[in-house]
């Protein structure tokens, strides 16, 4: 059971601010670091794994300040987001050398294992650069837990894939966290979060905006007050109705169409289909206004 | 010494289009060496300046910068040297096995053909050949080393290393007796000279000056690229 702390963690490049006074902890299961591009999540990502020296506070994995110190790489498993690899191996060769490196007494055994786990025995004798961008992934998680680390960080880790490889990782994410260890991974979409993490950990703009259970935070993301532009055969009768429903909290009415603020986002859902048809009125367009990741945080931030 | 970092490294070099490279050069040295030999030329002022100009003062520092950067710094461009770092591994160690490989290749690619160039125009007269293959032996384990650390520091190393091989020891060490004092040719041709009787490879540097910066330069190149490898950062998204 491993632990990695981050105690006021900041990071700065020059004169501008990556990482501001973080402080989190991270257990055993599978935690989701969220964020937009560019919100810091790599560079904490990087301090956790020892990449990167925190320009102040402490970024430490049981207990053990992560900068300077190899001997950690016995604990974790790294997953970097860039795919540079080395594609002039094969898959076998690449976790080979790997298990050779971490010193295991029987580094065969755990290459076969580690290949096994990820399901890359079929392709195992291929080089790395003939690989789809899955498989590569998959090869750099084979190498990162040929040693079955306690702690496996991974950055970005769906990013690239296809629908069948990102279920397959998530899969993969899922069953390391069952297993007990601590697993923390980043991303920059809610629902590659929500499907894999039981834990989230939210960075905006460098701080930490949120942090706990996966479903509560859900829940407020779902509740807040959402904005939607509406485009109909008939606007203003539509504005009438749906105005007079408790749901919607005010509505403009414009040349593009209306736009509607909504209160409650299920039964505003549920009412726009119900009114247009008693209204014969005919929907052409139902688009979310403020659905950006962004403004979605930014509701975190400031609720 | 890492044999693991090792074979990966030497992997890396040798299956890539850079081997084609590092093929050409010295080719081209021997192919000049058999056709001024077929010419009847090749007496020791000849095959000295030869195996000055061409050999120690353009083969060695370009096949090095080839072989580092292969070795190195095309892995810290790209970020696949994240595998290693990533290893309960010493990162000295790594630039050790690293900088045992490029010198390795850089003696097979650079000082051997410039014994044997030498060995084919002059043979063994007045020690000319072994005398330029040992300097170049020790130019190549000086130039890995620097260039080496030059790797790391800088994302421009071989605009860096050419700078420093091109400009400064060919260009201004030709017109600025100083500068020579502070040149891998310099000490490699200087400890080429003390190897053989042939007066056709004088150098301004004392042989033992020579051997002393030459050992300095390496050294003190190798701990320092261990410790910026330590300190390595791996930048963010920011």
């Amino acid at each position: 059971m491993s632990t990695i702390e981050v105690e006021h963690a900041s990071r700065w490049y020059g004169n501008v601010v990556a990482v501001n006074d973080v402080t989190m902890d991270v257990g055993p299961g599978v935690t989701g670091l969220l964020g937009p591009n560019g919100a810091g999540k790599s560079t904490l990502l990087h301090m956790m794994s020892g990449f990167l020296e925190p320009s102040i506070g402490a970024v430490r994995v049981d207990r053990r300040p992560t900068w300077h110190d190899h001997d950690l790489y016995r604990t974790i498993g790294l997953v970097p987001e860039r795919d540079a690899v080395y594609g002039y191996l094969t898959g076998w060769q690449l976790t080979l050398a790997s298990a050779r490196l971490h010193g295991l007494p029987d580094p065969e055994e755990a290459a076969r294992r580690a290949l096994a786990t990820v399901e890359l025995t079929d392709a195992q004798d291929r080089r790395i650069d003939t690989y789809s961008k899955g498989m590569r992934q998959r090869a750099k998680v084979a190498a990162a837990l040929v040693h079955e680390p306690e702690v496996l960080l991974l950055d970005e880790p769906f990013n690239g894939m296809d629908p069948r490889q990102r279920l397959h990782m998530m899969d993969l994410v899922r069953t390391m966290g069952a297993e007990g260890r601590t697993v923390l991974f980043s991303s920059h979409i809610l629902e590659e979060v929500e499907r894999v993490a039981e834990h989230i950990q939210v960075i905006i703009a460098g701080r930490l905006a949120a942090s706990g259970d996966f479903r509560e935070i859900r829940r407020l993301m779902t509740d807040r007050p959402h904005v939607f532009t509406i485009r109909s055969s008939d606007d203003r009768r539509l504005a009438t109705a749906l105005i007079a429903d408790r749901s919607t909290t005010g509505i403009e009415v414009g040349e593009d169409g209306l736009r509607v603020h909504a209160a409650d986002f299920g039964r505003f859902t549920w009412l726009v289909p119900q009114v247009s048809r008693d209204l014969a009125v005919r929907v052409r367009e139902v688009r979310p206004a403020d659905e950006s990741l962004e403004s979605v945080f930014s509701y975190l931030v400031t609720p | 010494m890492n044999g693991v970092v090792a074979g990966i490294t030497l992997r890396g070099m040798l299956g890539r289009r850079r081997a084609l490279l590092l093929v050409l050069l010295p080719a081209t040295l021997l192919v000049l060496a058999v056709t001024i030999t077929a010419f009847g030329r090749a007496d020791e002022p000849v095959t000295a300046a030869l195996l000055h100009q061409y050999g120690l003062a353009t083969l060695l520092p370009l096949i090095t910068l080839v072989v580092t950067t292969g070795v190195l710094g095309t892995e810290i461009d790209d970020g696949s040297i994240v595998f290693l770092l990533s290893k309960p591994i010493p990162r000295p160690v790594i630039v050790q096995t690293k900088l045992a490989v490029a010198i390795g290749l850089t003696t097979v690619f650079a000082a051997v053909p410039v014994l044997v160039g030498g060995l084919i125009m002059v043979g063994g007269a007045d020690g000319l050949a072994v005398g330029f293959g040992i300097g170049a032996l020790a130019g190549v384990v000086a130039y890995s080393a620097i260039f080496l650390l030059i790797n790391v520091v800088t994302r421009h190393a071989v605009v860096a290393g050419l700078l420093y091989a091109l400009v400064w020891e060919s260009l201004i060490g030709g017109f600025v007796p100083g500068a020579r004092e502070l040149s891998v040719q310099q000490w490699a041709l200087s400890l080429a000279n003390w190897f053989m009787s042939s007066t056709f490879a004088a150098s301004d540097v004392a042989p033992l000056a020579a051997l002393g910066l030459l050992a300095a330069a390496t050294i003190g190149a190798t701990v320092l690229a261990g410790q910026r490898l330590r300190s390595l950062r791996i930048a963010g998204e920011s």
